[in-house]
């Protein structure tokens, strides 16, 4: 009755596919949290895209989970641009979080300049990281922006109100904060499926070491 | 030395058509009195409707319907002929504009750096064609006789004497440059090439011809040499287009705004230098000029760059009165550094360096929109943030990620103290301080920076999230 056909005949006739043949290639963009590292399918923010980091509320955290990733970039000699942050950054903590405040440009632009401002940082492949915090930003505006952070090879983050979860967006990555209980979801995450559990915030810091050093990029300094 | 003769056949007409958005419609210079026009010069799309030089403006009214007229400016042409001279200068030490029409470049003591005379010559016609200039060019061993030759010929080049000689005798006598009346009496003489008259008797030539005509003769073989005037670039740039017609959105300048930032960057790359600051001026029918300055935060010449720049600034300019003419104008020429990089940088496509992106922003989104951080020594968080110079030592924590531009109220119950209070007692030299911060938690789970004044713990002002 049953017709056994051994599973290498199948392959080797191509009639069976092999789904993910090879693993892919680590993320060399480490968020500085292992937690959250482990959970991603890159092991990191993904490259040459833009990701989303969806907030409630400011004041929660936010620059928490972007800092270790900033301060990496920096001390490598990165550049990085703040695109229309709603609030001044204040020097002292950047500084202490590791940022190196002089690979640090911040662009103030009127809310309809933000997309703008952004679109020419991602392209230009000047910067190593760019973060935008646009007001209102269409399914439209964030293709853009992810296509430009593709073409600069550069790591794209938009920071967006909460209530923008609810509309799908290309960015390859989207998290949410949430608070009460705090926690961070991963909504999407390109390559893979999003885990199923929210992840504890803020997220427990890892030791150092288990970070390789081969994660560290170095970008070429072109002041 | 090898002299190379770039011959400007119709420079008047070039320098008029380069501003033309549309160069294929028929077009015609014209000079003359009012009573007898005459057309000077006329373009290929004049050409093809029947119009040719030294028509007078009536006939060639009949001829075609339809033609736009110019008039000729011959201060116009000069100023060409100027900045063809300084374009050259980039390909050579010794540029002479002396003789009208034509530049002529010593380009032996150039090979090492751009190559032998065909790469060149390719280099060369490649800027004119960019730029909008016709043009033949010729190579000889001495400036009389590149002249000569590049009248006749377009693209012959001759290094040594023995071929010169041979070029220079198959010349029609009358295109030798020779003083006109000689050309004729040579001529009515039977003599038809300069071969012939190599073979004369000198002396019994001389006294016929002249010795302004031996002179001639003799500095074509190179056998006299005459020095010439050499041009010395001037030290700033000033280009002017003037419209026909009135201009009413910035928008219609783009054009000749990308022919004039392309001319500057020429300019430039010719006298190896760069601009920092250059000034667009709008001239109206009445009123004075609108001036938009373009200021960059370090010298730049690539033409690209300063049209984009020079655009973002005129999108910014609201038109009071419509425009007549457009001028440029670049004063400071600083030395220029380009920025170094690295040979095996792997760059993406559409890579722009950060100066050029930084400049880009400005010229968009205002002077002051881009800057850094830093960190200045006062207790004041309000002081203690500054947008550029030098960072002081980061003063112990805890200190928010995000400073409020202002202090405002922090309306919320059910505020939870984390920490604090931490004084902070300054600045009696200059508006005094004395608040108590803490760190407190919002019902919705934010953290805050807040003070109140000192000694009480109530009436907070919210003044940082710790984000």
């Amino acid at each position: 009755m049953s017709n056994v056909v051994a599973l290498d005949h199948l392959f080797d006739a191509r009639r069976l596919w092999r789904g993910q043949p090879q693993a892919r290639p680590p993320s060399r963009q480490p968020t500085g949290f292992p937690l959250l590292d482990t959970a991603l399918p890159s092991g990191g923010w993904p490259e040459g895209a833009l990701s989303e980091v969806l907030l409630p509320l400011d004041g929660i955290g936010e620059l928490g989970l972007l800092w270790p990733t900033l301060a990496r970039l920096t001390q490598a000699g990165g550049r990085v641009a703040l695109i229309g942050p709603p609030y001044l950054p204040f020097p002292a903590a950047w500084a202490h979080a590791g940022v190196r405040l002089e690979r640090l440009q911040v662009v103030r632009a009127e809310p309809r300049d933000v997309p703008w401002a952004t679109e020419q940082c991602l392209r230009s492949a000047a910067c190593a990281a760019v973060l935008c915090w646009p007001q209102q930003a269409d399914d439209r505006t964030l293709r853009r922006l992810q296509l430009a952070a593709e073409t600069g090879q550069c790591l794209g983050v938009a920071m967006r109100p909460a209530s923008a979860a609810v509309h799908a967006s290309p960015a390859a990555l989207r998290l949410v904060l949430e608070t009460r209980p705090a926690r961070l979801r991963v909504l999407k995450c390109r390559g893979g499926n999003p885990p199923s559990q929210p992840l504890p915030w803020p997220l427990p810091v890892g030791t150092p070491e288990t970070i390789p050093d081969s994660h560290v990029t170095a970008v070429p300094d072109r002041a | 030395m090898l002299w190379a003769c770039i011959l400007l056949p119709q420079l008047a007409l070039d320098g008029v058509l380069r501003r033309h958005a549309d160069p294929d419609e028929p077009l015609v210079l014209v000079d003359g009195p009012v009573q007898r026009r005459v057309l000077r010069a006329v373009n290929a799309a004049a050409k093809a409707q029947g119009l040719r030089a030294g028509l007078p403006l009536a006939t060639a009214q009949a001829i075609c319907a339809r033609f736009a007229t110019v008039e000729h400016d011959p201060a116009e042409t000069t100023r060409w002929h100027d900045f063809l001279a300084a374009w050259a200068y980039r390909y050579g030490a010794q540029v002479s504009r002396q003789m009208p029409a034509s530049l002529l470049v010593e380009v032996e003591a150039s090979f090492r750096l751009f190559g032998p005379w065909p790469r060149m010559e390719a280099l060369l016609r490649e800027d004119l064609v960019a730029l909008g200039f016709r043009h033949r060019i010729a190579l000889a061993p001495n400036p009389w006789a590149a002249r000569a030759l590049a009248g006749v010929h377009d693209g012959l080049a001759i290094t040594h004497d023995a071929p010169l000689k041979q070029a220079l005798g198959q010349l029609p006598v009358e295109r030798a440059g020779l003083p006109p009346e000689a050309a004729d009496s040579l001529r009515r003489m039977g003599l038809r090439r300069l071969v012939q008259v190599y073979a004369l008797p000198r002396a019994a030539l001389g006294r016929r011809v002249g010795t302004d005509t031996l002179d001639q003769l003799d500095r074509l073989t190179g056998a006299l040499a005459t020095p010439l005037d050499c041009y010395q670039p001037p030290d700033h740039f000033e280009s002017r287009i003037e419209f026909n017609y009135e201009v009413g959105a910035t928008g219609q300048l783009l054009f000749p705004l990308r022919r004039m930032t392309g001319d500057l960057a020429a300019y430039l790359a010719g006298r190896d230098g760069g601009v920092q600051r250059f000034v667009l001026r709008l001239e109206h029918e009445r009123g004075a000029a609108t001036e938009v300055p373009v200021g960059l935060l370090a010298p730049e010449r690539d033409a690209g760059m300063l049209f984009e720049l020079a655009r973002g600034r005129l999108d910014l300019v609201q038109l009071a009165a419509p425009v007549r003419a457009l001028q440029l104008i670049a004063r400071e020429l600083p030395p220029f550094v380009p920025a170094g990089r690295d040979l095996f940088d792997v760059r993406p496509q559409q890579a722009v360096p950060w100066e050029q992106l930084r400049e880009r922003l400005r010229a968009r989104l205002g002077d002051e929109a881009v800057h850094g951080l830093s960190i200045r020594a006062d207790h004041r968080p309000e002081r203690a943030w500054r947008d550029h110079g030098d960072s002081a030592e980061a003063p112990p924590l805890p200190r928010p990620g995000w400073l409020l531009p202002r202090p405002i109220p922090l309306r919320e119950r059910g505020l939870r103290i984390l920490a604090g209070p931490e004084r902070v007692e300054s600045g009696w030299w200059d508006g005094d301080v004395r608040r108590d911060y803490y760190v407190v938690e919002t019902a919705a789970g934010q953290r805050a920076w807040a003070y109140c004044p000192v000694g009480e713990r109530e009436g907070f002002m919210l003044h940082g999230w710790f984000a």
